[in-house]
């Protein structure tokens, strides 16, 4: 079993709505579930996509073969009706469409109306659509039933038994006119977490004991600040709407120079104010995390698609130079560890650490058993209290052999913490002279880029040992990467190698990457960009040249069909 | 008891006469006279000559960017606001480049109190006009002199309600250090312009030009009553007011973040035990 639905309509129909719900259902009902959206920026009108594909078997990227449409729109039907599958059905409300199709692979069910008869309000339509959706695929109802009972749980009982009997309705109807509906559910499983990329960052987050974040809202990351703002009073942390991005980081940096771990997020423009401040957490060598959710650029861009377009803006961002970390995480389950780490990173060493993500990972759903706190790390590396004051003198930048001085919380001793943008010397004073200058860049710089880099695991190594095809890539692209390979090993000998700790590039004394690249006959970098950002990084640091590139860069997502379709018209049949 | 040694900082890189000497020994009488030790409060600073201020005290110091003073002093103010937190910078600074960030901070009214060198000119720079320079004054990339309107901080803070408005003079050291200790006693934002002659770049606006100028508001004035203190403000030229044009009690912003009634956010500890209720809402 392996099902994809669509549900299409205009901003602010609802699609989000049946989307989320449906896309609950299956994970509670133990299937593993994938969704991902499309949509334009506006609040109302225009055509958006929410899409889910659920099956028995882990799923992790979206297919372009649809076997339900949910069609709020017209649109949905002309645009989709070719993607359907050969049993596939279309449902919609031609009472709404005002258009009646008598194809066979259309199902007329009256949302509306029964919405009205059954729910008492027309705004129940879409949990008439819910119920229709999963009667067509044979499922019970009760799952439905206790997401409806808590979702409505503040507005009262009626409104509950209104939506479970709008429900009922569109699941009895689908149920008996549904008559090609050839669909079968698996049995249920155990029930399974549903998260998306940005909810993983947030809760990555949180679960870091980040206790300040301050933004401007820029799509898409916008959900990043709204998960962390849920939860401000239940974990004690402070969000703050700043008046622009420049703000933004900067107030991270304040408040993570006064003792508290800090974090910012925003898209390319937002991220392009902040770089001077990205600069000035260098100097200072204040520790922050940046999340750089990507969309299309240059400028405005297409403002709520997606696209792996700032990887180069991200290693070279801000002026100087000073070591950076970056992580590209592919899935929500690494971004909620990378967090963990970007934030143990960034206080260890007392630098920036970037978390590179995209439209795609930061809206797409995915399904896991649950993520493990065990393996989270939280260690106070700042000093503190007593340690603190029992110190006989105390200087912010301290030289020390590995290049990292003692990150002090202002106000705890006697001692003063100064920190500087100019070149400074140790007790963090304005200077001028060139020696002071030189130790300074090192200490930054070269005493602590062996032990950063120490920290970087290898890419993740998927498929046949001896590949002689190599997929490589990093962020987002992990999922449909990693289905690929299972289509194609059954070709020639595939695998792949995803980049999620990006930079500095993983060393390869515990894992040699390049010896495996450099076996295989066919190393193909798979990016969603025009210039193959990530290739181009990969030859200058290493000097290996892969054999093909397969870039998109039309503001959606790498699908299943897609991928491997550009992959057969590349290097032929695998 | 703190003393006036305490504060012993690096030697100043100023001019000789600047006006930033008198309002460096006034600011440390004035933190003497609170009884306000070095670890206490934390001086922000961006760029510009007033920006150099910090390296020149003792005290904890965060000397950032240009024009960003106010966001860095409002991030530390919310992680911390047991801490006393000051930001100094100039007219270029704080009125130019981080034009943005003071509407916002005195909007907010984050309990920060901002101390603005006002020499209406750019000294780091060399002599280019500055937002507050007048009207018609040239310089050398103003040859032609200044088209634009000149800014008037005190009418601007008084239209954001900003909770505490003075203006004080680098001349009159006794009355700006009564400023400076009013302006740190204020819960919310205070905004203290400092008119602060540059004897090297302004030739104008010289220690002699605002002495025939300034003079003190009058004890029976009411700094409450909002009309007329933006009445007042708007007096330039002939006659320029100095002392508290403004104030009132709008509670700090800090003060209404309900997590940190109890002890300043730096101060909660991590119970990553409380990471798995967080969990549970994504089944």
């Amino acid at each position: 079993m392996d099902y994809t639905i669509k549900i299409g309509g205009e901003a602010g129909q609802g699609i989000q709505t049946i989307g989320d719900t449906l896309g609950l259902v299956f994970a509670r009902s133990g299937y593993h579930v994938f969704t991902h959206q499309d949509y334009e920026s506006r609040v109302r009108g225009g055509h958006n996509v929410f899409q889910i594909r659920f099956s028995d078997h882990p799923v992790m990227a979206s297919k372009d073969r649809v076997d339900i449409i949910v069609a709020l729109d017209r649109e949905s039907i002309v645009n989709y009706e070719k993607e359907l599958t050969e049993y596939g059905q279309i449902i919609y409300d031609s009472m709404s469409l005002k258009k009646k199709h008598e194809r066979q692979q259309f199902l007329d069910i009256p949302f509306v109306k029964l919405a009205v008869e059954h729910g008492g309000s027309k705004i129940m339509a879409n949990t008439v659509a819910v119920g229709a959706v999963m009667g067509m695929i044979g499922m019970e109802l009760e799952m439905l039933l206790a997401i409806l009972k808590d979702t409505f749980k503040k507005k009262g009982e009626e409104v509950i038994r209104q939506n479970a009997a709008a429900a009922m309705a569109g699941h009895d109807y689908a149920v008996k006119q549904c008559i090609k509906c050839s669909f079968a559910a698996a049995p249920l499983a155990k029930p399974k977490m549903l998260i998306a990329g940005n909810d993983a960052i947030g809760l990555g987050a949180v679960a870091s004991g980040c206790k300040f974040y301050s933004a401007y809202p820029m799509t898409p990351s916008t959900g990043i600040m709204n998960y962390i703002a849920g939860k401000e009073t239940a974990y004690g942390i402070i969000v703050e709407q700043a008046e622009d991005e420049i703000a933004a980081i900067n107030m991270a940096l304040g408040a993570s120079f006064a003792g508290v771990r800090a974090m910012t997020g925003t898209s390319g423009g937002g991220f392009a104010l902040m770089v001077e401040g990205l600069s000035l957490a260098a100097m200072t060598e204040t520790p922050v995390v940046i999340a750089l959710a990507q969309r299309p650029g240059p400028a405005t861009g297409l403002p709520t698609r997606t696209e792996q377009g700032e990887l180069q803006f991200a290693l070279h961002a801000a002026h100087g130079e000073f070591p950076r970390v970056i992580f590209a995480p592919g899935t929500p389950e690494q971004a909620f560890y990378l967090t963990n780490k970007a934030f143990d990173l960034a206080e260890k060493y007392q630098i920036p650490v970037i978390i590179l993500t995209d439209q795609y990972l930061a809206d797409s759903q995915w399904t896991y058993e649950g993520f493990d706190t065990g393996r989270l790390k939280y260690t106070d590396y700042r000093l503190r209290g007593d340690a603190f004051r029992n110190l006989s003198d105390y200087k912010r930048h301290a030289f020390t052999d590995d290049g990292v001085s003692p990150l002090a919380v202002p106000g705890d001793a006697k001692h003063v913490v100064v920190t500087d943008s100019d070149e400074h010397d140790e007790e963090g004073h304005i200077i001028e002279d060139a020696g002071t200058r030189v130790k300074m860049a090192e200490k930054r710089m070269s005493r602590k880029l062996p032990d950063i880099i120490k920290e970087i695991e290898p890419p993740h190594y998927y498929g046949d040992p001896e590949a002689e095809v190599v997929l490589a890539g990093w962020g987002s692209t992990f999922g449909v990467m990693k289905e690929a390979v299972g289509l194609l090993s059954s070709g020639r000998k595939t695998a792949m190698l995803h980049f999620s700790e990006l930079y500095p590039l993983p060393a390869t004394d515990r894992f040699d990457y390049l010896r495996i690249l450099k076996a295989a006959k066919i190393g193909i970098c798979i990016e969603n960009n025009l210039t193959g950002q990530f290739a181009r990084l990969f030859r200058a640091e290493t000097g290996y040249e892969f054999t093909h590139q397969i870039n998109r860069y039309d503001g959606r997502p790498f699908t299943l069909e897609y991928l491997t379709g550009e992959m057969d018209a590349r290097i032929g049949r695998l | 008891m703190p003393a006036l040694e305490d504060y012993k900082g690096g030697i100043p890189a100023w001019c000789p006469g600047c006006g930033n000497f008198n309002i460096l020994n006034t600011f440390k009488e004035a933190v003497v006279e609170l009884g306000m030790e070095p670890h206490q409060f934390t001086v922000v600073s961006g760029i510009g000559q007033a920006a150099k201020f910090p390296h020149y005290l003792k005290c904890n110091t965060f000397n950032g960017l240009h024009g960003r003073s106010l966001p860095v002093a409002t991030g530390l103010k919310l992680a911390n606001h047991e801490m006393t937190v000051v930001a100094v910078t100039g007219d270029g600074d704080c009125y130019g480049e981080g034009g943005n960030h003071l509407l916002h901070a005195i909007r907010r009214n984050i309990g920060v109190k901002l101390f603005v060198h006002d020499n209406q000119i750019y000294g780091l720079t060399k002599g280019q006009a500055s937002p507050t320079s007048m009207e018609g004054i040239k310089t050398k990339n103003q040859p032609l002199g200044v088209f634009s309107e000149q800014l008037n901080p005190m009418t601007l803070a008084i239209a954001l309600d900003c909770s505490f408005v003075a203006r004080g003079f680098a001349g009159d050291a006794a009355h700006l250090k009564g400023l400076m200790k009013e302006a740190m006693k204020q819960e919310g934002f205070s905004l203290v312009d400092i008119l602060q002659p540059c004897v090297t770049f302004n030739k104008i606006n010289t220690f002699e030009w605002y002495r025939q100028r300034v003079y003190h508001l009058e004890p029976e004035y009411n700094p409450e009553d909002r009309v007329e203190a933006f009445r007042r403000s708007l007096e330039w030229g002939d006659r320029i007011p100095l002392g508290v044009l403004f104030r009132n009690n709008r509670p700090a912003y800090e003060k209404r973040i309900s997590i940190i009634e109890d002890s300043p956010l730096v101060r909660h500890a991590f119970d990553i035990s409380k990471v798995e209720a967080a969990l549970k809402e994504f089944y």
